[in-house]
């Protein structure tokens, strides 16, 4: 049984924000629920008015920018509608593959990607690909938006740099060009992800020119590795290079004990799943660039 | 068909819930933070889904809303304002049952029968989506979906099953 609470449903972004800034902790965006309603009923969190901003309208978007660099998912897309965009599918089809595996049909018919990233759960699946892909969160409130890179959003266990007023209201991914190639690897023994490794591998010429590599799930927070980054520059492609670079993730991921997995046993995860992620962003027919 | 409740002091207004429940139009008034499975199990009889982790992993008390597959236990009855319900009590139509559930019997698709409910409409969802899925494709889409008796084969089986009866295979040796 769920504490007493009211809803409201504001029309647009800056009716909601405007409706959390004024209430304080008394109020909170309410999307899926999908977390939200979980910590409610452990009793967790108790507002007293969720904001619903489900039917702002626009907040659900899946496009392209005007210039199609970039892939703009709003941040009331759920995981489903981009699990099964046919944009996305054809232009970011790593992306669409990592929503297929969140969760189940359930949870991603109802979760959506902003709710997803401002609540911060470590073991989940969406923060470490965007974060590798170089994307960035537009925050926006009754008082304008600001952007965030993806790898600067979460900045601890369940904390991210939002304010409770700003809402994610769009995800910009730039996508990747022709010599480059996304994968995204993950591993888990109950519901959510234990450690999961994206990687974006740059080739020109036989030649690793540019690598992002991003760990999850094993930590606090996703982050990058970029020592491991910076060793694959130069380099070509090959498995002693990916050896190198995941030997690396597994030295300097700082990894959280948990249930589930020991310290010792996450620096193993880190390092397989980097390796499995360069293998396959390093193949010719492996990985995908989009196109 | 209005059912009261007995809210505490200070409680926030209830609201008029109406929703398509099985194809009949249902009116009740319901407090924000009523849950869509007590509502449907408590105020609306229908007792066909389960609670059982009530964190959204097993798939007992799948409902459809709109068509769509959720988890009654973590949603808000708010959220079938406007929208159709389908449980379990909905699928047989006069005494008959529904393809799905045919098949499931036939393949001894069950044997506790507590996930049952999840398990068909589950399945109900992904037909409609996906006519004649591989048996990857039925594990990958059940896989929210747990049983903790049967074993997945034989619902694996029933979902192949139940997806060449809809699309009408051996209607001609028919009964």
């Amino acid at each position: 049984m769920l504490g007493q609470f009211d809803i409201c449903r504001p029309g647009s972004v800056a009716e909601a924000s405007a409706v959390v800034a004024e209430r304080g902790d008394d109020a909170v965006f309410y999307a899926g629920g999908t977390e939200l309603l979980i910590l409610m009923k452990e009793r967790l969190l108790e507002p007293a008015l969720l904001v619903d901003i489900k039917t702002i309208p626009g907040l659900d978007a899946i496009a392209l920018d005007p210039g199609g660099r970039s892939l703009l998912l709003g941040g009331l897309a759920t995981h489903r509608a981009v699990e099964r965009s046919p944009l996305v599918r054809e232009v970011l089809p790593e992306l669409a593959a990592m929503e297929t595996a969140v969760a189940n049909v359930r949870v991603r018919h109802a979760g959506t990607l902003g709710g997803n990233l401002c609540f911060a759960e470590p073991h989940s699946d969406p923060a470490t690909l965007l974060i590798a892909l170089d994307a960035a969160f537009t925050l926006a409130s009754a008082s304008g938006a600001r952007d965030v890179p993806a790898a600067d959003f979460c900045v601890g266990f369940l904390t991210t740099v939002r304010e409770p007023e700003e809402l994610l209201a769009r995800i910009t991914i730039p996508l990747p060009g022709a010599a480059t190639r996304v994968a995204y690897e993950r591993f888990k023994t109950h519901e959510r992800p234990d450690a999961s490794a994206a990687a974006t591998l740059t080739v020109d010429d036989g030649v690793v020119t540019d690598a992002r590599i991003a760990i999850g799930c094993v930590g606090e927070r996703p982050t990058r590795v970029p020592e491991a980054e910076r060793a694959l520059i130069g380099q070509a492609p090959s498995p002693d290079a990916f050896a190198a670079a995941a030997d690396l993730v597994r030295d300097l991921v700082e990894p959280t004990e948990d249930p589930f997995a020991s310290s010792d046993y996450k620096r193993h995860l880190a390092r397989t799943l980097t390796l499995r992620a360069l293998a396959r962003a390093g193949a010719a027919d492996g990985g995908t660039n989009g196109r | 068909m209005a059912v009261e409740t007995t809210a505490p002091a200070q409680a926030p207004a209830l609201r008029l819930l109406r929703m398509t429940l099985n194809g009949r139009p249902v009116e009740l008034e319901i407090a924000p933070r009523e849950l869509l499975l007590p509502v449907l199990r408590d105020r609306l009889g229908m007792k066909g889904a389960k609670l059982s982790c009530d964190v959204q992993v097993c798939g007992a008390c799948t409902v459809l809303l709109d068509g769509v597959p959720v988890s009654s236990c973590t949603t808000l009855a708010y959220e079938a304002d406007g929208k159709s319900v389908e449980t379990i009590e909905g699928l047989a139509h006069d005494g008959r049952l529904h393809p799905i559930q045919a098949a499931f019997i036939e393949c001894g698709a069950f044997q506790c029968g507590f996930c049952t409910s999840g398990m068909i409409l589950s399945t109900k969802a992904l037909l409609a989506e996906t006519a004649r899925p591989t048996r990857d494709e039925i594990a990958a889409y059940l896989s929210g979906n747990i049983c903790r008796c049967t074993g997945y084969w034989n619902i694996i089986t029933a979902v192949e099953d139940a997806a060449g009866r809809l699309a009408g295979d051996g209607e001609e040796e028919g009964a």
